[in-house]
């Protein structure tokens, strides 16, 4: 192993040149920099990474129960999702893609910054994970003809001019049969409150000018845009926060605020 | 294993300490999480033990429901079950040694709501062989033993043990199971509050003449608490705090004026005694960590609690800690979150932190409270006892409690599966 350890970088043990011969010491500092941030649970990230076991949870529940039940052999605790090939369109540092890696899928991620892609990759790599990072928009892959058995699109929507053109050219992603999950923030009152006015200007928790609340989506219009690219919404959960315990959990009832749906294409 | 394949291995969960914390952690993991989990155990003493089978501790152990519940699931109870005395009765007193006549205070039958024993006493030796052998045959745990750990460092994706032979272990997440003096808690810049007692326990095994019944004494005397561990056959442990002064002078007797100390204190109740062990002692203490988790690292038993011994919890806090810890990292393992996963980590400090700051407060409260022979101390605290004897509710939450099967409880130690 005399190979792998002569390229030892600094503090961080000969992990971050595993099979990634051909990167230079300081391009690889410099996305561990910024990979750093993304990854860092109490900085600017920190809602995503709060919200991660309640997303998680939610898509694996689904998948597992779209793919696996009627199936003779139960799936691996494990490896829930072994198998399934996932597109994660706005795949960000990878807060998503990595665990449903884990989970056994077989992931694709897009972004369109190169930056972020870079920064999901540097994270990914030394850990052994595989996964098919890219810079790339969804009509990018829609051109190519690729399609997955599921697609996730979360916590991106909010960000877009356009959700329903969106929703039906991510929808092609799809094969038939296959699932669609998005996740989202309504647009209520208390989502004001609680998204812009107390996580943006109180708690500090997002930059501030991070999300416009006339670009929420309710539920209902959520529906509607899938509808209306040939998808079935089979469910919906609310994602709820517990400020005592500072954890958000799942609510099959209040999607005043986050909510998650999943939707299946015929 | 060289140290060179050391290096480039990553584990997922590296555990320092082999004594219960970390044997049965390890055994919790592999259990629930089969062979897909990689799982190093560092053992700072040589392997001997694990050839001779046998390990040097003349201590016994108070088990709870919970605890005995948790061994189960993991197939360690049937390995030790012939060798756990059930306690069917806890007889309290603080009646002082000169009285001929020695009331009980308060008395309770030590069962659980469901009617089975509420705790058993276990002989320690008995339980860390049992969890010496299942570890080593276990498949998926790997026990590197004779170095001591010397320090810790902590990256983005790994945390490494460096050991006093030059090798360095790493893992996604770093537990340190390695007792109250733990190395890596220092290492991982965690701070200790606590206090010592100037009180030694002595430890001690008696046959007697007459069976126990099953009987536990917890005889409260100005010094400390002394108490009399039922073990199978006509056998009993003698847990016994005692000023640290007086202490000196007990354990320099000679066997025969040691045994004149030990009938003093049973008065009789048993019949002629005789020493069945050699005496053990060590200097009372209470601490706790001021935190539970870093990154990629976290604390389990010893490590991040040492309360008094008087009410026997030390060991089953211990084991509530491996039962909350695999419980976290298996529900995060199920969401496809790596073990070092920080949100883990912090449930697991907030799921037990209190519990055990509670515990431990308690336990140092009720060691204030009758470590002393002040008149008017004594007389509030048997009226107090009185009270609670005469009041079967009350009574019966504190069995629950010490059977561990009050509060929110990790899934093993309810007996289920995770």
């Amino acid at each position: 192993m005399t190979e792998f350890k002569a390229q030892t970088l600094g503090d961080l043990p000969g992990e971050e040149a595993r099979g990634e011969n051909t990167l230079d010491r300081n391009e690889v500092d410099r996305f561990s920099r910024i990979a750093a941030e993304w990854w860092d649970a109490n900085g600017k990230f920190r809602p995503l990474h709060q919200l991660a076991p309640a997303r998680l949870g939610f898509i694996r529940d689904q998948l597992q129960h779209h793919f696996c039940s009627g199936s003779a052999a139960p799936p691996s605790r494990l490896r829930p999702l072994a198998g399934l090939s996932v597109l994660d369109i706005g795949c960000g540092g990878g807060l998503v893609a990595e665990p449903l890696c884990r989970m056994g899928a077989r992931v694709t991620g897009i972004d369109p910054s190169i930056d972020t892609i870079e920064t999901a990759r540097a994270h990914s790599s030394p850990q052994g994970l595989a996964i098919d990072y890219r810079v790339a928009r969804a009509e990018d892959l829609v051109a190519a003809g690729e399609t997955f058995d599921a697609v996730t699109c979360l916590e991106v929507l909010e960000h877009i001019p356009d959700p329903a053109a969106f929703i039906a050219l991510a929808s092609r992603l799809v094969r038939p049969g296959g699932v669609m999950i998005v996740s989202t923030i309504n647009r209520t009152m208390k989502s004001y409150a609680l998204a812009i006015v107390a996580a943006e200007y109180v708690l500090g928790w997002l930059p501030r000018g991070t999300h416009q609340w006339d670009r929420f989506i309710t539920p209902d219009e959520m529906q509607q845009h899938l509808n209306a690219s040939g998808l079935a919404v089979v469910r919906t959960e609310g994602v709820v926060y517990d400020p005592l315990r500072d954890v958000w959990s799942r609510s099959d009832t209040d999607t005043d605020v986050n909510y998650m749906m999943a939707a299946t294409k015929p | 294993m060289t140290s060179n394949s050391d290096d480039t291995q990553i584990d997922d969960i590296v555990i320092s300490g082999a004594s219960f914390a970390g044997l049965t952690l390890a055994l919790a993991l592999a259990e629930t999480f089969g062979p897909e989990l990689r799982i190093t155990v560092l053992d700072a003493t040589p392997a001997t033990h694990l050839n001779t089978g046998r390990r040097p501790d003349s201590r016994a152990s108070a088990l709870s429901a919970a605890s005995q519940r948790l061994l189960g699931t993991l197939g360690i109870w049937s390995r030790i079950s012939a060798a756990a005395q059930p306690v069917s009765r806890i007889e309290i007193t603080d009646s002082s040694l000169e009285s001929g006549i020695r009331p009980v205070q308060m008395s309770y039958d030590n069962a659980t709501d469901a009617g089975d024993p509420a705790t058993f006493i276990v002989p320690n030796a008995t339980l860390l062989i049992a969890l010496d052998a299942a570890v080593a045959a276990h498949p998926s745990i790997r026990v590197m033993s004779g170095a001591a750990v010397t320090g810790l460092q902590t990256g983005p994706h790994v945390s490494t043990v460096l050991r006093a032979d030059g090798s360095a272990v790493r893992g996604r997440l770093v537990v340190a199971a390695d007792g109250r003096r733990s190395v890596l808690r220092d290492a991982a810049g965690i701070k200790v509050i606590g206090w010592e007692y100037g009180q030694t326990g002595i430890v001690t095994t008696v046959a007697h003449e007459r069976p126990h019944g099953g009987v536990a004494v917890q005889h409260f005397l100005p010094a400390g608490p002394f108490a009399i561990l039922p073990l199978t056959g006509d056998r009993s442990c003698v847990t016994w705090s005692e000023d640290a002064k007086e202490a000196v002078r007990i354990l320099a007797l000679d066997d025969e004026r040691f045994l004149d100390e030990l009938d003093l204190r049973f008065g009789g109740r048993l019949g002629p005694l005789a020493l069945a062990g050699p005496r053990q002692s060590w200097p009372l203490e209470m601490h706790l960590a001021r935190a539970y988790v870093a990154p990629r690292f976290a604390l389990v038993g010893d490590a991040a609690h040492g309360v008094h011994p008087i009410a026997g919890q030390g060991l089953n806090l211990g084991l509530r800690d491996v039962a909350a810890l695999t419980e976290v990292l298996a529900d995060a393992a199920r969401l496809g979150l790596e073990p070092g996963n920080a949100d883990a980590l912090a449930r697991y400090e907030r799921w037990r932190r209190f519990d055990s700051m509670v515990s431990a407060a308690t336990f140092d409260g009720l060691n204030r409270l009758f470590s002393n022979d002040w008149t008017l101390v004594r007389a509030a605290r048997d009226v107090g006892l009185g009270l609670v004897d005469r009041m079967p509710g009350l009574k019966r939450l504190l069995v629950q409690e010490a059977a561990g099967l009050a509060g929110e409880l990790p899934k093993l130690l309810k007996g289920e599966r995770i």
